[in-house]
């Protein structure tokens, strides 16, 4: 399989208050398991199952993905900056596969 | 000779059972408990015609306040053409401080779309719109 590659967009400062809006991406084939390989074989479902955004430790949003999302999972939403910290994202392949990204960012 | 074809084609593709409206509407009621209707809280942002069902862009915003006492828990988006209706639930905290959102999705054929959002004191709202697809993206 390709080699999957999550990417996050995180403003590196904020101020307090600010909403700000974070995209991710993970390169994902996201095989739905409906559709047939070159030999008209069916090709194993294979998804990103779970996708999970926390700052500081805490969840502050997650989305169960269904095989109608389409292959390289991308994701927009915003977040209110309330103090400098970590986001971490995981998104969670079938079979239990995490790939993790980390962003830091200061706010004033 | 309509009726063979018709046997060979689902022999080849035995799992290609789309969903149709009345699963998806029984998802709906599954979901809300009958209690969600259209209205105009959720702003749809969806095209009218996907020339590419492997990648349609679906966003949402919805008038939400976002605080401890009332925020969107949750956003359902379901296609009612689709093998199965759910594409997507998202997980909504008051720590957002806004509800907007965006994926992409995969979509068969020309179809509904529903997203349902779920309010923390139990009520739902929903909204709807059609997508015309001209190349469906099931992958098949």
């Amino acid at each position: 399989m390709a080699k999957v590659k999550p990417r996050v967009k995180v403003p590196k400062t904020g101020e307090v208050g600010e909403i700000i809006e974070i995209k991710t991406l993970i390169s994902h084939p996201m095989h739905s398991g409906r559709a047939v390989d070159g030999d008209g074989k069916l090709v194993p479902r294979q998804i990103i199952h779970s996708f999970r955004a926390s700052f500081n430790g805490t969840e502050v949003m997650s989305v169960d993905l269904k095989p109608s999302v389409s292959a390289n999972p991308f994701f927009t939403f915003p977040f209110r900056v309330t103090e400098s910290g970590t986001f971490d994202f995981v998104w969670i392949e079938d079979g239990g596969r995490e790939y993790t990204k980390s962003k830091k960012i200061s706010v004033s | 000779m309509y009726c063979l074809c018709a046997a060979g084609l689902s022999a080849i593709l035995p799992k290609i059972a789309l969903a149709g409206p009345e699963e998806a509407a029984a998802r709906v009621n599954e979901i809300t408990g009958g209690f969600a209707s259209d209205d105009d809280l959720i702003v749809l942002d969806l095209p009218e015609i996907a020339e590419n069902g492997n990648a349609v862009k679906v966003a949402f915003d919805i008038d939400s306040p976002m605080t401890r006492e009332n925020y969107v828990r949750a956003v359902y988006i379901l296609a009612d053409g689709n093998p199965e209706p759910d594409v997507a639930t998202f997980n909504f905290s008051p720590a957002m401080g806004a509800c907007f959102a965006s994926t992409r999705m995969r979509l068969s054929k020309t179809q509904n779309i529903h997203v349902i959002a779920a309010f923390s004191d139990g009520s739902f709202s929903s909204a709807s719109a059609k997508v015309k697809v001209t190349i469906g993206g099931c992958g098949g």
